[in-house]
């Protein structure tokens, strides 16, 4: 039975989170308030490890969720609700885009988008450079210009750089090398 | 069957390296379906995204789906999907049931600490070639502005700045394509 009520609860999620994984957790608030499943606390933490380990942040959270109401079916069944509703609306989407991409109107929107959909990415990207590089906080707090960079995060940043465009290996080679790199060097 | 399980084991990959969201995602599917495999372009990708963006679900789930049902219809977009979601369910699951406070090991924000250095710079290069390929003329210019400016200062949904972006580019070009 709880296996029934956790994927309908996840589906639901999946149908009206619209914009990625962080719009879950308004949602999960509410389960958590509702079922009594997981208390806010357990659901801080779940964020924070969801946030530190691969895979999309929203599949992670699900995962975790469901593990911890309904142990390793439960994390499966979880998953399963919440990607249901995007395999729906998207298959229908993809059947459509396909055969309308030709058309001036679909064309032009998508015209307008592009460019635009480069520049959400790129504030996504720029939100990335300012964690990984700035202590803003220490900075507010002390007032000093040398608290503001991250200074070893920024010799990482400059040498990843070099190398994936001199190189251009695999992305998962410069992640590897960052996370060794991170961990000798305690970033 | 060939390709399938091939989709699967591509998905497997790009969710299991995927740090920090959606967007971190870019340069792995950049690599994987562009440049190795051709299965898509830079343009149809960023069209993926912002249909991603702006429909239910999580992105990058969004993103495998669609590619999943390009490649092989409707058992494609299952798979593909299965594969993303895949190394989260082990990993999330493992995590859950040995570790308390995981994130709390030092060894672990050393290495997202670095992590996070390498997703920038990624993400960087990314925009750079979706850049040339997408920002053609001063329009162009102005609407990746906007965007930009908009969602990185400002509380502006992004699926407002899609749709506005949208409808302006049906404004502005309809006439010239129609005419073509």
């Amino acid at each position: 039975m709880i296996y029934i009520l956790l994927f309908f609860e996840f589906f639901k999620i999946g149908l009206f989170a619209v914009g990625g994984g962080l719009a879950t957790i308004p949602f999960l608030q509410d389960l958590s308030d509702k079922t009594g499943w997981f208390t806010s606390q357990e659901l801080v933490d779940m964020i924070a490890i969801s946030e530190s380990t691969p895979g999309p942040i929203g599949i992670n959270i699900a995962t975790y969720v469901g593990f911890k109401t309904a142990g390793i079916p439960g994390g499966a069944i979880a998953v399963t609700g919440i990607v249901t509703p995007s395999i729906i609306v998207i298959v229908l989407i993809a059947h459509y885009y396909m055969k309308f991409s030709e058309k001036p109107l679909v064309k032009s929107a998508f015209y307008g988008l592009r460019p635009a959909v480069v520049g959400l990415i790129g504030a996504a990207g720029f939100e990335v450079v300012k964690i990984s590089l700035l202590n803003i906080d220490k900075f507010l707090e002390t007032q000093t210009f040398t608290d503001l960079v991250n200074v070893k995060s920024l010799i990482l940043f400059a040498v990843i750089l070099f190398l994936s465009n001199k190189y251009k290996k695999h992305p998962i080679v410069y992640l590897v090398l960052a996370a060794i790199v991170g961990i000798m060097f305690k970033l | 069957m060939k390709e399938l399980w091939q989709l699967f084991i591509i998905f497997c990959r790009i969710g299991g390296f995927t740090f920090g969201g959606g967007y971190a995602m870019l340069p792995m599917i950049q690599k994987e379906i562009v440049e190795k495999r051709n299965w898509a372009t830079d343009e149809e990708m960023l069209d993926y995204y912002a249909i991603g963006q702006s429909t239910p679900g999580i992105i990058a789930v969004n993103t495998a789906t669609f590619i999943g049902y390009k490649r092989k219809g409707i058992i494609g977009a299952i798979v593909a999907t299965a594969g993303m979601v895949f190394p989260s369910l082990v990993i999330i699951t493992l995590i859950a049931a040995f570790f308390r406070n995981f994130q709390d090991y030092s060894i672990v924000r050393h290495a997202f600490s670095g992590i996070r250095v390498a997703v920038a710079v990624l993400i960087l290069n990314a925009i750079i070639k979706m850049w040339k390929n997408s920002v053609k003329d001063w329009k162009g210019i102005i609407a990746f502005c906007g965007a930009f400016v908009v969602t990185a200062f400002t509380n502006v949904s992004p699926i407002i700045v899609i749709v506005a972006s949208a409808a302006l580019g049906i404004i502005i070009n309809i006439k010239r394509i129609e005419a073509k």
